[in-house]
Protein backbone atom coordinates (compact mmCIF):
# COMPACT_ATOMS: atom_id res chain seq x y z
CA UNK A 1 0.00 0.00 0.00
CA UNK A 2 1.41 3.42 -0.52
CA UNK A 3 2.27 6.06 1.74
CA UNK A 4 -0.60 8.53 0.23
CA UNK A 5 -3.10 5.90 1.05
CA UNK A 6 -2.25 5.57 4.94
CA UNK A 7 -4.29 9.04 4.90
CA UNK A 8 -6.83 9.39 8.62
CA UNK A 9 -10.11 8.06 8.26
CA UNK A 10 -11.42 11.71 9.40
CA UNK A 11 -9.03 14.07 7.59
CA UNK A 12 -10.08 17.16 6.87
CA UNK A 13 -13.30 17.09 8.53
CA UNK A 14 -14.80 19.49 11.55
CA UNK A 15 -16.77 17.71 14.44
CA UNK A 16 -19.45 18.80 17.02
CA UNK A 17 -19.77 16.65 20.07
CA UNK A 18 -22.56 17.84 22.20
CA UNK A 19 -21.89 16.89 26.09
CA UNK A 20 -18.39 16.12 25.69
CA UNK A 21 -16.84 16.85 28.46
CA UNK A 22 -17.45 13.51 30.35
CA UNK A 23 -17.97 9.73 29.54
CA UNK A 24 -18.65 8.93 26.10
CA UNK A 25 -18.67 12.01 24.79
CA UNK A 26 -15.13 12.86 25.79
CA UNK A 27 -13.98 9.49 24.27
CA UNK A 28 -15.73 10.40 20.63
CA UNK A 29 -14.14 13.89 20.94
CA UNK A 30 -10.31 12.39 21.39
CA UNK A 31 -11.57 9.67 18.98
CA UNK A 32 -12.70 11.67 16.18
CA UNK A 33 -9.38 13.99 16.82
CA UNK A 34 -7.58 10.71 16.92
CA UNK A 35 -8.35 9.94 13.58
CA UNK A 36 -8.09 13.27 12.28
CA UNK A 37 -10.61 15.39 12.90
CA UNK A 38 -10.66 19.07 14.14
CA UNK A 39 -13.45 18.85 17.24
CA UNK A 40 -15.75 21.34 18.79
CA UNK A 41 -16.41 20.42 22.16
CA UNK A 42 -19.68 21.69 23.43
CA UNK A 43 -20.38 21.57 27.06
CA UNK A 44 -23.11 22.32 29.59
CA UNK A 45 -21.82 23.08 33.08
CA UNK A 46 -17.75 21.36 33.40
CA UNK A 47 -15.26 24.04 32.06
CA UNK A 48 -12.64 22.31 33.70
CA UNK A 49 -13.11 18.76 32.33
CA UNK A 50 -14.07 20.80 28.81
CA UNK A 51 -11.13 22.82 28.58
CA UNK A 52 -9.13 19.25 29.72
CA UNK A 53 -10.46 17.48 26.30
CA UNK A 54 -9.61 20.74 24.05
CA UNK A 55 -5.88 20.42 25.32
CA UNK A 56 -5.99 16.57 24.55
CA UNK A 57 -7.52 17.17 21.16
CA UNK A 58 -4.97 19.54 20.75
CA UNK A 59 -2.08 16.90 21.62
CA UNK A 60 -3.78 14.98 18.90
CA UNK A 61 -2.25 17.96 16.53
CA UNK A 62 -6.05 19.08 15.57
CA UNK A 63 -7.80 22.53 15.94
CA UNK A 64 -10.69 22.68 18.70
CA UNK A 65 -13.21 24.88 20.34
CA UNK A 66 -14.33 24.82 23.12
CA UNK A 67 -18.23 26.42 23.58
CA UNK A 68 -20.90 25.93 26.60
CA UNK A 69 -24.50 25.98 25.84
CA UNK A 70 -27.27 24.32 27.14
CA UNK A 71 -28.97 22.39 24.16
CA UNK A 72 -32.56 22.94 25.83
CA UNK A 73 -32.46 26.39 24.99
CA UNK A 74 -32.47 27.24 20.78
CA UNK A 75 -31.32 30.43 21.24
CA UNK A 76 -28.20 29.14 23.08
CA UNK A 77 -27.61 26.65 20.04
CA UNK A 78 -27.78 29.56 17.80
CA UNK A 79 -25.61 31.39 19.74
CA UNK A 80 -23.07 28.24 19.68
CA UNK A 81 -23.27 28.08 15.72
CA UNK A 82 -22.45 32.06 15.22
CA UNK A 83 -19.24 31.64 17.20
CA UNK A 84 -18.21 28.16 15.74
CA UNK A 85 -18.43 30.04 12.22
CA UNK A 86 -16.92 32.64 13.62
CA UNK A 87 -13.87 31.37 15.32
CA UNK A 88 -13.55 27.70 14.09
CA UNK A 89 -15.32 27.05 10.86
CA UNK A 90 -18.37 25.01 9.52
CA UNK A 91 -19.54 21.22 10.73
CA UNK A 92 -19.55 18.36 8.71
CA UNK A 93 -19.84 15.81 11.44
CA UNK A 94 -22.69 16.75 14.41
CA UNK A 95 -22.39 14.14 17.08
CA UNK A 96 -25.73 14.44 19.69
CA UNK A 97 -24.42 12.94 22.48
CA UNK A 98 -25.40 15.37 25.26
CA UNK A 99 -27.92 13.28 28.00
CA UNK A 100 -29.23 13.31 30.97
CA UNK A 101 -30.99 10.73 33.20
CA UNK A 102 -33.03 11.15 35.82
CA UNK A 103 -34.12 7.63 36.98
CA UNK A 104 -37.44 6.92 39.60
CA UNK A 105 -40.50 4.33 39.39
CA UNK A 106 -43.25 5.88 37.36
CA UNK A 107 -45.36 6.02 40.64
CA UNK A 108 -42.77 8.78 41.91
CA UNK A 109 -41.85 10.59 38.82
CA UNK A 110 -42.82 14.12 38.50
CA UNK A 111 -43.95 15.49 35.42
CA UNK A 112 -41.00 17.52 36.05
CA UNK A 113 -38.27 14.87 35.76
CA UNK A 114 -40.13 14.12 32.53
CA UNK A 115 -39.88 17.55 31.11
CA UNK A 116 -36.09 17.80 32.23
CA UNK A 117 -34.75 14.40 30.26
CA UNK A 118 -36.60 14.77 27.04
CA UNK A 119 -35.75 18.51 26.80
CA UNK A 120 -31.93 17.39 26.65
CA UNK A 121 -32.10 13.88 25.18
CA UNK A 122 -34.63 14.56 22.22
CA UNK A 123 -34.99 18.65 21.88
CA UNK A 124 -31.33 18.92 22.31
CA UNK A 125 -31.25 16.88 19.34
CA UNK A 126 -33.36 18.63 17.31
CA UNK A 127 -32.06 21.90 18.17
CA UNK A 128 -28.62 21.25 16.86
CA UNK A 129 -29.75 19.29 14.08
CA UNK A 130 -31.58 22.31 13.16
CA UNK A 131 -29.17 25.34 13.79
CA UNK A 132 -26.58 22.90 11.79
CA UNK A 133 -28.57 21.83 9.26
CA UNK A 134 -26.69 23.90 6.68
CA UNK A 135 -23.82 23.48 7.53
CA UNK A 136 -24.37 19.26 6.76
CA UNK A 137 -25.55 20.11 3.94
CA UNK A 138 -23.13 22.11 2.58
CA UNK A 139 -20.58 19.86 3.83
CA UNK A 140 -19.04 16.66 1.70
CA UNK A 141 -20.64 13.77 3.13
CA UNK A 142 -22.07 15.06 6.11
CA UNK A 143 -23.11 13.28 9.68
CA UNK A 144 -25.36 13.51 11.98
CA UNK A 145 -24.87 10.32 14.78
CA UNK A 146 -27.27 10.40 17.70
CA UNK A 147 -26.39 8.29 20.67
CA UNK A 148 -28.93 6.76 21.75
CA UNK A 149 -29.21 3.61 24.15
CA UNK A 150 -30.03 -0.13 24.90
CA UNK A 151 -32.73 1.06 27.36
CA UNK A 152 -34.46 3.05 24.14
CA UNK A 153 -35.17 -0.41 22.46
CA UNK A 154 -35.79 -2.94 25.66
CA UNK A 155 -36.83 -0.39 28.04
CA UNK A 156 -35.89 -0.42 31.53
CA UNK A 157 -36.99 0.12 35.32
CA UNK A 158 -37.16 3.50 36.54
CA UNK A 159 -36.40 4.96 33.09
CA UNK A 160 -39.69 5.37 31.34
CA UNK A 161 -38.77 9.39 31.17
CA UNK A 162 -35.06 8.12 29.31
CA UNK A 163 -35.91 5.02 27.50
CA UNK A 164 -38.91 7.29 25.79
CA UNK A 165 -35.87 9.64 24.98
CA UNK A 166 -33.85 7.49 23.30
CA UNK A 167 -36.48 5.38 21.75
CA UNK A 168 -37.73 8.78 20.15
CA UNK A 169 -34.00 9.69 18.95
CA UNK A 170 -34.28 6.52 16.88
CA UNK A 171 -37.76 7.82 15.43
CA UNK A 172 -35.50 11.31 14.48
CA UNK A 173 -32.70 9.42 13.21
CA UNK A 174 -34.82 7.22 10.63
CA UNK A 175 -37.35 10.48 9.48
CA UNK A 176 -34.16 12.79 8.98
CA UNK A 177 -32.07 10.41 7.41
CA UNK A 178 -34.99 9.72 4.90
CA UNK A 179 -35.22 13.83 4.06
CA UNK A 180 -31.25 14.41 4.05
CA UNK A 181 -30.78 11.28 1.65
CA UNK A 182 -30.63 14.32 -1.09
CA UNK A 183 -28.02 16.25 0.49
CA UNK A 184 -25.70 12.86 0.73
CA UNK A 185 -26.08 13.62 4.39
CA UNK A 186 -26.28 10.48 6.78
CA UNK A 187 -28.13 10.25 9.76
CA UNK A 188 -27.51 7.30 11.79
CA UNK A 189 -27.58 6.51 15.83
CA UNK A 190 -25.24 4.54 17.80
CA UNK A 191 -27.43 2.31 20.73
CA UNK A 192 -24.80 1.80 22.97
CA UNK A 193 -25.71 -0.81 26.09
CA UNK A 194 -24.29 -0.11 29.76
CA UNK A 195 -21.27 1.18 29.46
CA UNK A 196 -18.43 1.99 32.04
CA UNK A 197 -18.93 5.97 32.67
CA UNK A 198 -19.66 7.46 35.99
CA UNK A 199 -23.03 7.50 35.32
CA UNK A 200 -22.53 3.64 35.10
CA UNK A 201 -19.70 3.02 37.93
CA UNK A 202 -22.12 5.36 40.66
CA UNK A 203 -24.50 2.38 40.57
CA UNK A 204 -24.32 0.41 43.78
CA UNK A 205 -21.36 -2.43 43.56
CA UNK A 206 -24.44 -5.23 44.46
CA UNK A 207 -26.55 -3.52 41.27
CA UNK A 208 -23.65 -3.68 39.21
CA UNK A 209 -23.05 -6.81 39.56
CA UNK A 210 -26.55 -8.24 38.56
CA UNK A 211 -26.48 -6.04 35.54
CA UNK A 212 -23.47 -7.35 34.49
CA UNK A 213 -24.53 -11.00 34.93
CA UNK A 214 -27.54 -10.04 31.98
CA UNK A 215 -25.06 -8.80 29.72
CA UNK A 216 -23.45 -12.31 28.27
CA UNK A 217 -20.51 -10.76 27.53
CA UNK A 218 -20.11 -10.18 31.51
CA UNK A 219 -18.77 -6.55 31.68
CA UNK A 220 -19.34 -3.21 30.99
CA UNK A 221 -18.51 -1.65 27.64
CA UNK A 222 -15.68 0.78 26.89
CA UNK A 223 -16.00 4.87 26.48
CA UNK A 224 -13.58 3.40 23.36
CA UNK A 225 -15.67 0.89 21.95
CA UNK A 226 -18.68 3.23 21.41
CA UNK A 227 -16.40 6.16 20.23
CA UNK A 228 -15.10 3.43 17.61
CA UNK A 229 -18.29 2.92 16.49
CA UNK A 230 -19.09 7.16 16.58
CA UNK A 231 -16.16 6.94 14.45
CA UNK A 232 -17.14 4.19 11.70
CA UNK A 233 -20.03 5.93 11.04
CA UNK A 234 -18.55 9.13 10.58
CA UNK A 235 -15.70 7.66 8.25
CA UNK A 236 -16.33 7.32 4.31
CA UNK A 237 -16.38 3.66 4.89
CA UNK A 238 -19.71 4.17 6.44
CA UNK A 239 -21.20 5.79 2.88
CA UNK A 240 -23.88 4.09 2.40
CA UNK A 241 -25.57 3.27 5.76
CA UNK A 242 -28.06 5.41 6.58
CA UNK A 243 -31.36 5.46 9.00
CA UNK A 244 -29.48 2.83 10.86
CA UNK A 245 -29.24 1.87 14.86
CA UNK A 246 -25.89 0.72 15.63
CA UNK A 247 -26.12 -1.93 18.37
CA UNK A 248 -22.96 -1.53 20.81
CA UNK A 249 -23.96 -3.89 23.84
CA UNK A 250 -22.35 -7.36 24.31
CA UNK A 251 -25.01 -9.07 23.38
CA UNK A 252 -27.24 -7.25 26.19
CA UNK A 253 -30.31 -7.05 23.92
CA UNK A 254 -30.15 -8.35 20.17
CA UNK B 1 -10.29 -12.50 -22.67
CA UNK B 2 -11.93 -13.82 -19.83
CA UNK B 3 -8.93 -13.19 -17.76
CA UNK B 4 -8.61 -10.01 -19.13
CA UNK B 5 -11.23 -8.78 -17.94
CA UNK B 6 -11.29 -10.19 -14.23
CA UNK B 7 -7.62 -8.76 -14.05
CA UNK B 8 -9.26 -5.27 -14.63
CA UNK B 9 -11.44 -5.56 -11.90
CA UNK B 10 -9.12 -6.74 -9.81
CA UNK B 11 -7.19 -3.80 -10.26
CA UNK B 12 -9.89 -1.51 -10.25
CA UNK B 13 -10.23 -3.26 -6.67
CA UNK B 14 -6.66 -2.36 -5.40
CA UNK B 15 -6.91 1.26 -6.95
CA UNK B 16 -9.40 1.75 -4.10
CA UNK B 17 -8.13 0.39 -1.36
CA UNK B 18 -7.51 2.70 1.76
CA UNK B 19 -6.79 1.99 4.95
CA UNK B 20 -5.95 4.09 8.47
CA UNK B 21 -3.78 1.92 10.01
CA UNK B 22 -3.06 -2.12 9.42
CA UNK B 23 -6.33 -2.94 11.55
CA UNK B 24 -6.55 -6.93 10.45
CA UNK B 25 -2.43 -7.39 11.61
CA UNK B 26 -1.79 -10.91 12.60
CA UNK B 27 -4.64 -12.39 11.56
CA UNK B 28 -5.82 -14.94 9.78
CA UNK B 29 -9.32 -14.56 7.65
CA UNK B 30 -11.31 -17.53 5.83
CA UNK B 31 -13.73 -16.20 2.89
CA UNK B 32 -16.17 -18.12 1.29
CA UNK B 33 -17.05 -17.41 -1.98
CA UNK B 34 -13.85 -15.27 -2.10
CA UNK B 35 -12.85 -15.24 -5.76
CA UNK B 36 -14.99 -12.82 -7.01
CA UNK B 37 -17.81 -9.81 -6.13
CA UNK B 38 -18.11 -8.54 -2.93
CA UNK B 39 -15.77 -11.26 -1.37
CA UNK B 40 -13.17 -10.95 -3.59
CA UNK B 41 -13.10 -7.03 -2.50
CA UNK B 42 -13.19 -8.30 1.40
CA UNK B 43 -10.38 -10.59 0.71
CA UNK B 44 -8.57 -7.74 -0.64
CA UNK B 45 -9.75 -5.06 1.89
CA UNK B 46 -9.14 -7.46 4.46
CA UNK B 47 -5.41 -8.56 3.02
CA UNK B 48 -4.44 -4.56 2.77
CA UNK B 49 -5.25 -4.05 6.36
CA UNK B 50 -2.83 -6.88 6.99
CA UNK B 51 -4.32 -9.94 7.16
CA UNK B 52 -3.58 -13.14 5.72
CA UNK B 53 -6.90 -14.40 3.72
CA UNK B 54 -7.72 -17.97 2.86
CA UNK B 55 -10.00 -18.00 -0.24
CA UNK B 56 -13.23 -20.76 -0.75
CA UNK B 57 -14.68 -21.13 -3.64
CA UNK B 58 -15.72 -23.87 -5.77
CA UNK B 59 -13.30 -25.67 -8.04
CA UNK B 60 -15.22 -24.35 -11.09
CA UNK B 61 -14.05 -20.74 -9.98
CA UNK B 62 -10.13 -22.14 -9.60
CA UNK B 63 -8.93 -19.32 -12.36
CA UNK B 64 -10.53 -16.14 -10.83
CA UNK B 65 -9.43 -17.46 -7.39
CA UNK B 66 -5.95 -18.04 -8.17
CA UNK B 67 -5.79 -14.29 -9.70
CA UNK B 68 -6.93 -12.91 -6.47
CA UNK B 69 -4.37 -14.75 -4.48
CA UNK B 70 -1.62 -13.92 -6.89
CA UNK B 71 -2.63 -10.02 -5.99
CA UNK B 72 -2.89 -11.10 -2.36
CA UNK B 73 0.79 -12.15 -2.29
CA UNK B 74 2.21 -9.77 -4.92
CA UNK B 75 0.02 -6.78 -4.63
CA UNK B 76 -0.41 -6.84 -1.25
CA UNK B 77 2.31 -8.93 0.19
CA UNK B 78 0.38 -11.24 2.40
CA UNK B 79 -0.19 -14.92 2.62
CA UNK B 80 -2.72 -16.71 1.33
CA UNK B 81 -4.27 -19.93 0.66
CA UNK B 82 -6.94 -21.14 -1.92
CA UNK B 83 -9.88 -23.64 -0.05
CA UNK B 84 -11.11 -25.18 -2.35
CA UNK B 85 -14.33 -26.77 -1.33
CA UNK B 86 -18.28 -26.41 -1.18
CA UNK B 87 -19.96 -24.94 1.66
CA UNK B 88 -23.14 -26.86 1.34
CA UNK B 89 -21.36 -30.37 1.63
CA UNK B 90 -20.02 -30.83 5.47
CA UNK B 91 -16.86 -33.70 4.26
CA UNK B 92 -15.96 -30.94 1.80
CA UNK B 93 -15.63 -27.87 4.03
CA UNK B 94 -14.28 -30.69 7.06
CA UNK B 95 -11.76 -31.27 4.72
CA UNK B 96 -11.20 -27.77 3.38
CA UNK B 97 -10.53 -27.11 7.52
CA UNK B 98 -7.61 -29.75 7.08
CA UNK B 99 -5.66 -28.36 4.25
CA UNK B 100 -6.27 -24.93 5.65
CA UNK B 101 -4.62 -25.98 8.99
CA UNK B 102 -1.66 -27.39 7.21
CA UNK B 103 -1.21 -25.18 4.05
CA UNK B 104 -2.15 -21.75 6.09
CA UNK B 105 -2.97 -21.87 9.89
CA UNK B 106 -6.02 -21.48 12.45
CA UNK B 107 -8.62 -19.03 11.30
CA UNK B 108 -9.48 -15.89 13.18
CA UNK B 109 -12.16 -14.52 11.25
CA UNK B 110 -14.52 -16.45 9.21
CA UNK B 111 -16.74 -14.32 6.88
CA UNK B 112 -19.69 -16.29 5.48
CA UNK B 113 -19.99 -14.65 1.99
CA UNK B 114 -20.89 -17.84 -0.12
CA UNK B 115 -24.26 -17.27 -1.87
CA UNK B 116 -26.09 -17.68 -4.87
CA UNK B 117 -29.26 -16.69 -6.42
CA UNK B 118 -32.31 -18.90 -8.40
CA UNK B 119 -34.70 -15.99 -8.79
CA UNK B 120 -38.20 -17.10 -10.46
CA UNK B 121 -41.81 -15.91 -8.79
CA UNK B 122 -43.32 -18.57 -6.11
CA UNK B 123 -45.63 -20.06 -7.94
CA UNK B 124 -42.67 -20.90 -10.63
CA UNK B 125 -39.97 -21.69 -8.20
CA UNK B 126 -39.78 -25.61 -8.49
CA UNK B 127 -38.54 -27.41 -5.01
CA UNK B 128 -35.28 -27.75 -6.47
CA UNK B 129 -34.71 -24.20 -6.92
CA UNK B 130 -35.84 -23.82 -2.96
CA UNK B 131 -33.40 -26.88 -1.77
CA UNK B 132 -30.36 -25.45 -3.57
CA UNK B 133 -30.15 -22.12 -2.74
CA UNK B 134 -31.09 -22.89 1.13
CA UNK B 135 -28.14 -25.57 0.82
CA UNK B 136 -25.60 -23.40 -0.10
CA UNK B 137 -26.77 -19.09 1.30
CA UNK B 138 -27.57 -21.22 4.91
CA UNK B 139 -26.70 -24.62 4.98
CA UNK B 140 -23.36 -23.38 4.05
CA UNK B 141 -23.17 -21.14 7.12
CA UNK B 142 -23.76 -23.53 9.12
CA UNK B 143 -20.97 -26.09 7.29
CA UNK B 144 -18.54 -23.76 7.31
CA UNK B 145 -19.16 -22.23 10.89
CA UNK B 146 -19.28 -26.06 12.04
CA UNK B 147 -16.02 -27.16 10.41
CA UNK B 148 -14.09 -23.77 11.48
CA UNK B 149 -15.69 -23.12 15.22
CA UNK B 150 -12.80 -24.68 17.14
CA UNK B 151 -10.53 -22.01 15.07
CA UNK B 152 -12.24 -19.50 15.49
CA UNK B 153 -12.89 -20.38 19.56
CA UNK B 154 -8.98 -20.59 20.24
CA UNK B 155 -8.37 -16.93 18.63
CA UNK B 156 -7.87 -13.86 21.06
CA UNK B 157 -9.84 -11.96 18.58
CA UNK B 158 -12.78 -14.50 17.06
CA UNK B 159 -14.85 -13.61 14.54
CA UNK B 160 -17.75 -15.13 12.89
CA UNK B 161 -19.71 -12.39 9.90
CA UNK B 162 -22.52 -13.75 7.79
CA UNK B 163 -23.33 -11.22 4.63
CA UNK B 164 -26.82 -11.59 4.86
CA UNK B 165 -29.30 -9.37 2.62
CA UNK B 166 -31.46 -6.56 2.94
CA UNK B 167 -33.75 -9.26 0.82
CA UNK B 168 -34.31 -11.12 4.01
CA UNK B 169 -35.25 -8.36 6.15
CA UNK B 170 -37.33 -6.62 3.11
CA UNK B 171 -38.25 -9.92 1.13
CA UNK B 172 -38.49 -9.29 -2.56
CA UNK B 173 -40.86 -10.36 -5.45
CA UNK B 174 -39.10 -13.66 -7.17
CA UNK B 175 -36.76 -14.07 -4.31
CA UNK B 176 -38.86 -16.56 -1.56
CA UNK B 177 -36.11 -18.86 -1.32
CA UNK B 178 -33.30 -16.31 -0.93
CA UNK B 179 -35.16 -14.22 1.30
CA UNK B 180 -35.66 -17.15 3.07
CA UNK B 181 -32.11 -17.91 3.36
CA UNK B 182 -30.82 -14.06 4.12
CA UNK B 183 -33.02 -14.07 6.92
CA UNK B 184 -32.37 -17.11 8.45
CA UNK B 185 -28.63 -15.93 8.36
CA UNK B 186 -30.01 -13.23 10.70
CA UNK B 187 -31.67 -15.94 12.88
CA UNK B 188 -28.64 -17.92 13.41
CA UNK B 189 -26.12 -14.85 13.73
CA UNK B 190 -28.08 -14.05 16.89
CA UNK B 191 -28.84 -17.63 17.95
CA UNK B 192 -24.84 -18.18 17.80
CA UNK B 193 -24.04 -14.53 18.78
CA UNK B 194 -25.28 -15.89 22.82
CA UNK B 195 -23.92 -19.22 22.18
CA UNK B 196 -20.10 -18.45 21.85
CA UNK B 197 -19.95 -14.88 23.47
CA UNK B 198 -18.25 -16.64 26.49
CA UNK B 199 -15.23 -17.90 24.04
CA UNK B 200 -14.69 -14.39 23.44
CA UNK B 201 -15.88 -14.81 19.77
CA UNK B 202 -18.31 -12.29 18.32
CA UNK B 203 -21.37 -13.41 15.53
CA UNK B 204 -22.82 -10.57 13.33
CA UNK B 205 -24.25 -10.17 10.18
CA UNK B 206 -24.12 -7.62 7.39
CA UNK B 207 -26.59 -7.09 5.64
CA UNK B 208 -26.61 -4.91 2.19
CA UNK B 209 -28.86 -3.22 -0.04
CA UNK B 210 -28.16 -3.67 -4.01
CA UNK B 211 -24.64 -3.86 -4.69
CA UNK B 212 -22.95 -3.47 -7.67
CA UNK B 213 -21.60 -6.53 -8.69
CA UNK B 214 -22.15 -8.52 -11.27
CA UNK B 215 -24.89 -10.14 -9.92
CA UNK B 216 -26.69 -6.91 -10.42
CA UNK B 217 -25.18 -5.53 -13.18
CA UNK B 218 -26.56 -8.83 -15.49
CA UNK B 219 -30.04 -7.32 -14.72
CA UNK B 220 -31.60 -5.94 -17.60
CA UNK B 221 -31.28 -2.14 -17.90
CA UNK B 222 -34.53 -1.13 -17.33
CA UNK B 223 -35.48 -3.58 -13.86
CA UNK B 224 -32.25 -1.73 -12.29
CA UNK B 225 -33.48 1.83 -13.12
CA UNK B 226 -36.74 0.94 -11.72
CA UNK B 227 -34.67 -0.30 -8.11
CA UNK B 228 -32.33 2.59 -7.97
CA UNK B 229 -35.34 4.81 -8.36
CA UNK B 230 -36.52 2.71 -4.86
CA UNK B 231 -33.00 3.37 -3.56
CA UNK B 232 -33.04 6.76 -1.39
CA UNK B 233 -29.45 7.59 -2.23
CA UNK B 234 -30.36 6.95 -6.09
CA UNK B 235 -27.41 4.29 -6.77
CA UNK B 236 -26.48 0.75 -5.69
CA UNK B 237 -24.06 0.35 -3.24
CA UNK B 238 -20.14 -0.45 -3.87
CA UNK B 239 -18.28 -3.11 -2.97
CA UNK B 240 -16.00 -0.87 -1.17
CA UNK B 241 -18.86 -0.09 1.18
CA UNK B 242 -19.62 -3.37 2.08
CA UNK B 243 -16.49 -4.81 2.70
CA UNK B 244 -15.28 -1.58 4.62
CA UNK B 245 -18.09 -2.53 6.94
CA UNK B 246 -16.97 -5.86 7.20
CA UNK B 247 -13.33 -4.90 8.23
CA UNK B 248 -15.00 -2.51 11.25
CA UNK B 249 -16.76 -5.69 12.46
CA UNK B 250 -13.88 -7.91 11.81
CA UNK B 251 -11.61 -4.94 13.59
CA UNK B 252 -10.90 -4.77 17.79
CA UNK B 253 -13.05 -1.24 17.44
CA UNK B 254 -16.12 -3.90 17.04
CA UNK B 255 -15.52 -6.15 20.40
CA UNK B 256 -18.60 -4.89 21.88
CA UNK B 257 -20.80 -5.63 19.52
CA UNK B 258 -21.92 -9.26 18.98
CA UNK B 259 -25.84 -10.47 17.98
CA UNK B 260 -25.84 -7.36 15.36
CA UNK B 261 -26.83 -6.97 11.98
CA UNK B 262 -25.21 -3.70 10.34
CA UNK B 263 -27.90 -2.48 7.27
CA UNK B 264 -25.87 -0.54 4.75
CA UNK B 265 -28.89 0.12 2.19
CA UNK B 266 -28.69 3.75 1.33
CA UNK B 267 -31.73 4.28 2.97
CA UNK B 268 -33.84 1.52 1.16
CA UNK B 269 -35.27 -0.52 4.27
CA UNK B 270 -34.59 1.16 7.97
Amino acid sequence: MTEEKMEKKLHNKRALVTGASRGIGKEIANTLARHGADVVVNYNTSHEDASEIATSVELAGKETWVYPADIRSFQEVEEMKKSIEDNFGTIDILVNNAGINIDKFFTKMEKNDWETVLSVNLDGVFNCSKVFLDDLREAEGGRIINISSVVGQRGNLGQVNYASSKAGMIGFTKALARELVRDEVTVNAVAPGFIATDMVMNIPEKVQESIKKKIPMGRFGETKEVAEAVAFLASPSASYITGEVLKVNGGFYI
Amino acid sequence: MEKDEEQKRIEGDIEGLTSDCKRLEGLNALITGGSQGIGRRIALEFANEGADVAINDLSSQKEKANLVAQYIEGELGRDTWIAEGDVSDLDDMKKVREQVEENFGTIDILINNAGINRDSLFFKMEKEDWDKVLSVNLDGVFNTTKAFLDHVRESDQGRIINMSSVIGESGNIGQANYASSKAGMIGFTKALAREVVRDDVTVNAVAPGFVATRMVEDIPEKVKEKIIAQIPFGRFAEPREVARTVCFLASNDASYITGEVIRMNGGYYM
